[in-house]
């Protein structure tokens, strides 16, 4: 990775600036000359894809922000405002709002994709903590997000997500009166989201380089698991990813558009066009789509505090599978009972997904807790025993073999 | 790699010059709605709608102030005398050279109607000040006359005015 770079501008000034600021270089060789496995498949090309995500998020942001009042008897009238009078402010805000959802699914499927193929085992394991730390930036901002619409679900999300740290024993209480600023949900509680929400994209974007770096530094991971051995293993960065990933992201971008366009209400709730009303709570409390999983798992434990240790744990628990996993083969190519387990997981996932927008009722808790349980137990039981057990596929010689065959 | 026809090279140079030229379509379509976002929007339009200002309250000699679009309008009930002083004056003389009869609307002469902003810096001049009966404004001394004209001070221009017609001898829409 380090090494005497390839970049030589032949212009006068770029060979000035590089001397004084290697910046024309450092992108050269980060994302032009860089080494990148010729046997990436599309699942490789969502990192590419959150990157412009988080950009449109913090463009559209920061226009929604110039005419987004944040006070507790004007901030929905201000939302309308925008979607009303602002020129182009229902596109924008259609974007952003879809856009985080199309955010998350990208994030989902850029985690499963390293779930699948082990890229987070040795030496990638500090990429994969800064991918759990990127991931609860997201959870949270997301969340403040929701908050400043201040329609009805915006309120009852914020009482009942900020109420979750009255669990803790002793300093619940006072925790909980903190983040409100108040002894309720209110103006205080309103102003400092926004502030927050405002913030965190831009610390999201610094780990992000992080993540990059560590990247770079390590090499990227690859379908077969196993690390470039020669120059014949891989290919310039540019021109064959940056084609992948433009493709990929005028893909998405087209999915991405069916919903701001044809169906932009479709992944919200009706009841966040009510403004926020203290004094009634709607019947049923239910967060955005990304967060169900999650909200199925917390509410599938009966005990207030044991389900908010569940609740964290079921992210936390993330950051330990390059230890939780014992297996010294990466790919699931070649994990033929791994991957059977990674499948039921991403079933009991969705499922968690779909259960946590039902009522906490009947078969829908029963289903909820056999899903949590084999949550836990992929995590916990799972994959440390594979390690042990499993019989795993012979590994290819190389990536080049493993892509043009015994001629490489 | 293996060597590539010239056919081949070209044929790669035209698509990456097609996609490069439909991505900056894409671009420059993409900006519109952010550059667009930060003119004027419906409700701030709506809100500088004409206004109707009903004349009979004022008084001989006396100047209002009513607000249109965001900007002060002097509505000043000019005097025989005052009229008389903006009429009698070598308008060539005049830093801003413009007739008294510019600034009025014929048959309504002792009705002047102008925007209440200094031309020198955007201060609101003081009525009824200053040694030609009009405006005085307190920033940096310009002196404006009963035809609102500058006549002293550093102020280039006289005071505008804004688009109005009688709706009745009564009565006028600003706007």
């Amino acid at each position: 990775m380090s090494g005497h770079s390839t970049y030589q501008p032949q212009n006068k000034a770029l060979q000035w600036l590089e001397k004084r600021l290697p910046i024309g270089g450092l992108m050269h060789s980060s994302f032009v000359a860089y080494p990148t496995p010729r046997n990436l498949n599309y699942w490789w090309t969502f990192g590419g894809i959150l990157t412009f995500m988080l950009g449109v998020q913090i463009v559209t942001g920061i226009v929604l922000a110039m005419h987004y009042t944040p006070q507790v008897d004007m901030a929905f009238d201000s939302v309308e405002g925008i979607m009303r009078d602002v020129n182009y402010g229902w596109l924008l805000r259609y974007v952003h709002a879809n856009g985080a959802s199309m955010f998350f699914l990208a994030a989902y499927i850029h985690m499963f994709r390293g779930m699948y193929y082990g890229s987070y085992k040795e030496p990638r394991e500090v990429l994969w903590i800064l991918g759990v730390i990127l991931l609860l930036l997201m959870i949270a901002t997301g969340f403040m997000g929701y908050v400043l619409v201040w329609g009805q679900m915006s309120f009852w999300a914020a009482t009942v997500i900020t109420n979750l740290f009255s669990a803790i024993p002793g300093v619940g209480e006072s925790i909980v009166t903190w983040l409100w600023g108040g002894y309720a949900v209110g103006n205080p509680t309103l102003n400092r989201f926004y502030s927050l929400h405002y913030l965190l994209p831009f610390v999201i974007a610094g780990v992000v380089v992080l993540h990059v770096w560590a990247l770079h530094v390590v090499g990227q991971n690859n379908p077969a698991g196993i690390e470039p051995k020669s120059d014949k293993d891989t290919v310039p960065f540019t021109p064959y990813a940056t084609a992948k990933d433009g493709f990929m992201m005028v893909v998405f971008c087209i999915l991405f558009a069916w919903f701001v366009f044809y169906i932009p209400n479709f992944l919200g709730h009706a009841d966040n066009y009510i403004p926020a009303n203290p004094a009634v709570t709607p019947s049923e409390i239910v967060p955005e789509w990304y967060y169900l999983p999650f909200y199925a798992i917390l509410r599938s434990i009966p005990n207030k505090l044991l389900g908010v240790i569940a609740l964290f744990s079921s992210i936390a628990i993330l950051a330990f599978m390059p230890w939780l996993d014992t297996s010294r083969v990466r790919s699931a190519r070649f994990r033929p009972l791994y991957r059977q387990f990674f499948w039921l997981f991403v079933i009991a996932a969705v499922g968690l997904g779909w259960l946590g927008s039902k009522p906490p009722e009947g078969i829908y808790v029963v289903v909820s807790r056999i899903f949590t349980a084999y949550y836990f137990a992929f995590f916990l039981i799972i994959l440390p025993l594979l390690g042990v057990f499993e019989k795993t596929r012979p590994l290819p010689i190389s990536i080049s073999e493993s892509v043009l065959g015994a001629k490489a | 790699m293996s060597t590539v026809s010239s056919a081949e090279h070209s044929r790669r140079d035209f698509l990456y010059i097609a996609t490069g030229a439909v991505g900056a379509v894409g671009v420059a379509a993409a900006l519109v709605p952010f550059i667009a976002q930060m003119n004027p929007d419906a409700s701030t339009i709506a809100a500088g709608a004409a206004v109707d200002i009903d004349l009979a309250p004022i008084a001989d000699g006396q100047i209002v102030k009513v607000f249109w679009r965001s900007k002060p309008i002097f509505i000043f009930h000019r005097t025989a005398k005052e009229i008389a002083e903006a009429k009698n004056v070598d308008v060539a003389s005049l830093p801003d050279p413009e007739p008294d009869s510019e600034r009025v609307k014929p048959g309504h002469e002792q009705w002047l109607v102008v925007i209440g902003i200094c031309t020198h810096l955007g201060c609101i001049p003081l009525a009824h000040q200053g040694e030609y009966d009009g405006w005085f404004c307190p920033c940096h001394g310009s002196q404006y006359d009963t035809a609102g004209r500058i006549r002293k001070g550093p102020a280039p221009k006289n005071l505008y005015l804004p688009p109005y017609k009688f709706v009745s001898d009564t009565k006028i829409q600003i706007g």
